[in-house]
């Protein structure tokens, strides 16, 4: 029984921010979201946040991209057009492997890298051509906002708020959207 | 204040004791003559160690054929493997004067002669390394004006209690070969140099005088700055101000830019002169590198056993997990200037050069790759997960596999042009790093009691207390 309202409190500093986040949540009240122009160190524990998976994901993208290279290099340059490069015939992959260090190590990071920015993108919902869900442009330039839900405890909600620093609270009423 | 435990200095004498011991068999079971040493190598061969490999390198005079069917597998190798045996540590002088009619058999003497003298300038060489390592650290955390190191300093000034004694113990086994003690240099031998024209070329820079002096150029280097910065550093727990620390920010500065030209023309003068022909141009890098990891392991290491016994209290699991990213970040780095060599040199096949690896591939191949698994492969795995570098069994494990892992390196250094195929793991070598790991501990653990464990003065403390990942 979510209502569609939510309360939205402005803040100019991220330590202002982070101990108004600890006093918000101490009380039990639900924070929707927080929106901030740039990563807030330990904001992520003090939301009580799941800790990320995508290290692992890492790990895991990272030792396709090293097999991909040795499956790679082992057809290119030993099965389908075997050479003669400086003496060295390319007749057995573990003979000529040193080669190809340079090649597993590169595509074990270009995987790593490049799967884990697309996953981490498919995971916050972002993709090309989608709209903003950002409620305050001014969250992208110097100032931090907290969303957080009512259930009919407006004046109250905006007591605490006040007495943690915020400079504005507003509040919206939500359409559309859960 | 840190009292150095009657324990603990009874366990570094006892080391020492055992490891003079073994040193001391080494030297008195090292032959005296030829016939010794062939039938040293005889009951050897029965022991399976040493073996065909042996023969192959070391039979001068059959060389052609019996290099053909030893390399067979690797035809690409051929002709490197052909120069190897005319090239390789110092036969080629004997073959070329060809008067004797034993050439192998005083070849096998030297070898067998050197081999407790390697094992003493590898354990020497390594523990010294250590603590130039831990002294470079230092002074790039000082220069850098680093905020989380600060709790860890008198740490690494206790280690570095370690570099003018064992960098003078190094020096004197350099001036003992100067002397023809041993043939560890075979470069200082004139019968040899005369014989040949590669070295010749070489002697405005390797000749005795040049060397000796040049290493103590370089001790002393190292040693004022060691001085000073622990003098300053001391100083800035009583004073005022903080003008003992920027002395201290300006003296590392410049130490850093001495350290890493010192540093890298010793590793020429006492590395890879010893193997004369060959050179690698990323040599001093790649033993900074070595230096560098087994430093910052023994600090993590000795932090780790001085918070075990209740020291050092201001240091939190953080600052363990930075030394474990260091220790995982400096092992990759040496295995990228390892690898780097190696492949250079591997892929062009020059002559010259890839003797160097075909001697450590035949006849060292499990300390070869052995130690490419203790120093990248294990640390790699073990290390790569954020959490474990918090939990300190497993920091001592992987440091201990590290620092095991750099002594396999320096002894893959140094033994294949001293002893050629007759090393061996033995009572010498064993003993040589137990009596300067004994001799490390006393020292260290003596310097670390003597100023309190918390540099109280430093103007970063508080940034260091409360550092926190």
């Amino acid at each position: 029984m979510s209502s569609n309202q939510v309360i939205q409190a402005l803040y100019d500093d991220d330590d202002v921010l982070l101990s108004a986040v600890k006093s918000i949540r101490e009380e039990k009240h639900h924070i929707e979201e927080v929106y901030t122009p740039f990563p807030v160190h330990g904001l992520d524990k003090a939301l009580g946040l799941e800790e990320t998976r995508i290290s692992i994901m890492a790990f895991i993208y990272g030792c396709i991209g090293f097999a991909v290279a040795i499956l790679m290099m082992n057809y290119i340059m030993i099965e389908d057009w075997p050479q003669n490069i400086g003496g060295k015939p390319s007749f057995s992959y573990i003979e000529n492997m040193p080669a190809f260090v340079p090649i597993m190590f590169e595509l074990t990071v270009f995987f790593a890298a490049h799967l884990m920015v697309i996953t981490f993108y498919l995971r916050s919902k972002l993709w090309p051509f989608k709209a903003a869900e950002n409620p305050n442009p001014l969250t992208t330039d110097d100032k931090f906002l907290v969303e957080i839900e009512l259930h009919n405890n407006e004046k109250e909600l905006k007591a605490l708020l006040k007495k943690t620093g915020a400079i504005d609270i507003t509040l919206i009423e939500k359409t559309g959207r859960s | 204040m840190y009292t150095f435990t009657n324990k603990l200095r009874n366990l570094s004498i006892i080391l020492m004791v055992i490891g003079f011991l073994g040193l001391t068999y080494g030297f008195l079971t090292a032959p005296n003559t030829v016939e010794q040493a062939n039938a040293m190598v005889a009951d050897g061969h029965g022991d399976g160690h040493g073996g065909d490999h042996g023969a192959g390198t070391h039979d001068n005079h059959p060389v052609v054929d019996k290099a053909d069917a030893h390399a067979d597998d690797k035809h690409h190798n051929e002709t490197a493997a052909h120069e190897d045996h005319h090239q390789g540590g110092h036969g080629e002088a004997h073959d070329k004067d060809a008067h004797g009619e034993d050439h192998h058999g005083e070849h096998l003497l030297h070898q067998l002669q050197n081999k407790p003298w390697a094992a003493l300038y590898v354990a020497a060489f390594f523990f010294m390394m250590i603590a130039l390592g831990t002294l470079a650290f230092y002074a790039v955390n000082r220069a850098a004006q680093a905020g989380w190191s600060p709790a860890l300093f008198r740490v690494m000034e206790g280690i570095t209690a370690y570099l003018l004694p064992g960098a003078l113990i190094v020096f004197v086994i350099l001036a003992l070969s100067g002397m023809h003690f041993n043939h560890l240099f075979i470069w200082m031998d004139p019968e040899v140099v005369a014989h040949d024209k590669l070295i010749q070329g070489k002697v405005g820079f390797l000749n005795v005088p040049g060397f000796l002096i040049r290493a103590l150029i370089y001790i002393g280097g190292w040693a004022t700055y060691r001085y000073f910065s622990r003098k300053f550093s001391l100083a800035q727990d009583q004073a005022d101000d903080i003008s003992n620390h920027k002395k201290n920010f300006r003296i590392s500065a410049g130490f850093l830019v001495f350290f890493i030209v010192t540093e890298s023309m010793m590793s020429w003068d006492w590395i890879m002169s010893i193997d004369p022909h060959w050179f690698s141009t990323l040599f001093g890098w790649y033993v900074f590198a070595s230096m560098f990891v087994s430093g910052i392991t023994t600090i993590a290491l000795i932090t780790i056993y001085l918070k075990s016994k209740g020291y050092l209290e201001k240091v939190n699991d953080s600052h363990i997990h930075d030394l474990g990213k260091f220790m995982f970040g400096i092992s990759i780095f040496w295995t990228y200037l390892w690898f780097s060599q190696f492949m250079l040199i591997w892929y062009s096949n020059i002559p010259e050069e890839v003797t160097y690896f075909i001697t450590r591939i035949e006849d060292y191949n499990i300390p070869f790759f052995g130690m490419l698994i203790m120093n990248f492969i294990f640390p790699l795995l073990i290390l790569m997960n954020s959490d474990y570098k918090r939990v300190n069994y497993i920091i001592v494990m992987t440091g201990i596999v590290v620092i095991l892992g750099h002594y396999v390196d320096v002894f893959n250094m140094i033994m294949p042009s001293a002893v050629g195929d007759q090393w061996f793991i033995g009572i010498a070598e064993v003993g040589g790093f137990l009596f300067f790991l004994g001799l490390f501990i006393f020292v260290v653990f003596k310097e670390i009691s003597k100023a309190p464990l918390h540099a109280v003065g430093d103007p970063f403390m508080g940034e260091s207390e409360r550092f926190h990942y």
